[in-house]
């Protein structure tokens, strides 16, 4: 909330600078963001329903049933697989990790599923090779793996 | 017809949705509860970036990019890509048209990789709610690791990748 409003208070700031200046190009930059926001739209509206289908299907319960305590090897494969399907914006991702951990769910595979479903996404991987060309976009996705798998490690390590 | 098409996912699980309410309605319930919430979410925080992006793009010339995020760039690069990275909020795929846009203008890809990392490693908007629910060594770890290991990976990447293979297309594009 309070980082929507700065938010929209620097970009009401820059707005009315750049108003000033040049309504001209003011313009042109208003379109070209309204085109970007039509652009991303239609996947974006599937995405968030694909992301409240999975949630209330998935419950925190029934995840953490799949990867408690000893759930071990298998518990961090499960997680990189469930946190690979979508990207799942921070604001969801966090709060939901938190209610797993509080019904049994082991921290090393919850750090794997958090850090997955932020940097990780499968159904997205469409539209990151529209944007990126297909050999970078299967690259990042599986740096990203590989960056939860170790972190999930250092924290196995660290704090259990 | 076409702009239809684009929605066809959307459609889809729209017709899923009808499926489950048939069997269970407060599963129903509850998807349209959570895909409600976020989609407000969304298209509150989204406005206000996409206008910095497009402000972003009429203003701030190719030189001066080049100097903050270019090649020659330095630590002045890492800070200039952290700052942008952590301070927006959103899904990762948001920042994938503001990446492509940051390439454009002169990008190097090794900050471009830093920047995909970052967004998806560290969010100021949410660094609290973090440190709140699991503690500062978690989130310390977190951090340092995920930034450590993105640009190292950044630097493999620009080995890899050369910048024009990358930018095949253009965000303010009607598609």
């Amino acid at each position: 909330m309070i980082s929507g409003i700065i938010l929209y208070t620097i970009a009401t700031i820059y707005f009315g600078v750049s108003f000033i200046k040049d309504k001209h190009k003011t313009k042109e930059a208003i379109l070209n963001s309204w085109k970007m926001f039509h652009n991303v739209l239609p996947d974006l509206l599937a995405i968030m329903f694909f992301i409240g289908l999975a949630l209330s299907l998935l419950t925190p319960s029934l995840i953490s049933s799949i990867i408690g305590e000893s759930s071990g090897l298998l518990g961090i494969i499960y997680s990189t697989i469930i946190g690979s399907i979508a990207l799942v914006p921070s604001f969801i991702v966090f709060p939901l990790g938190h209610t797993i951990i509080q019904h049994g769910a082991a921290l090393p595979q919850v750090a794997v599923l958090m850090s997955t479903m932020m940097s990780v996404g499968l159904v997205t991987l469409s539209m990151e090779q529209k944007t990126f060309g297909r050999s970078f976009a299967y690259a990042r996705n599986i740096s990203a793996i590989i960056m939860s798998l170790i972190f999930a490690l250092i924290i196995g390590v660290v704090m259990t | 017809m076409k702009k239809l098409k684009r929605y066809r996912f959307f459609f889809i699980l729209l017709l899923g949705l009808l499926i489950i309410a048939f069997i269970n309605q407060s599963i129903a319930m509850k998807t349209i509860q959570i895909t409600g919430k976020s989609i407000l979410d969304m298209l509150f925080l989204l406005p206000p970036i996409f206008i910095l992006v497009g402000l972003l793009d009429q203003w701030v010339k190719k030189e001066s990019l080049i100097q903050y995020m270019g090649e020659k760039s330095g630590i002045y690069g890492v800070f200039f890509t952290l700052l942008l990275a952590t301070v927006a909020a959103g899904p990762l795929y948001i920042a994938f048209p503001i990446a492509v846009l940051l390439l454009k203008k002169g990008a190097s890809v090794r900050y471009i990789v830093f920047f995909l990392g970052a967004w998806s490693t560290v969010k100021l908007p949410v660094l609290v709610y973090e440190l709140t629910s699991f503690g500062s060594k978690f989130t310390l770890i977190h951090i340092c690791f995920g930034l450590v290991f993105y640009y190292l990976t950044g630097i493999l990447f620009e080995k890899i990748y050369s910048k024009q293979k990358l930018i095949k297309y253009d965000i303010t594009k009607e598609v």
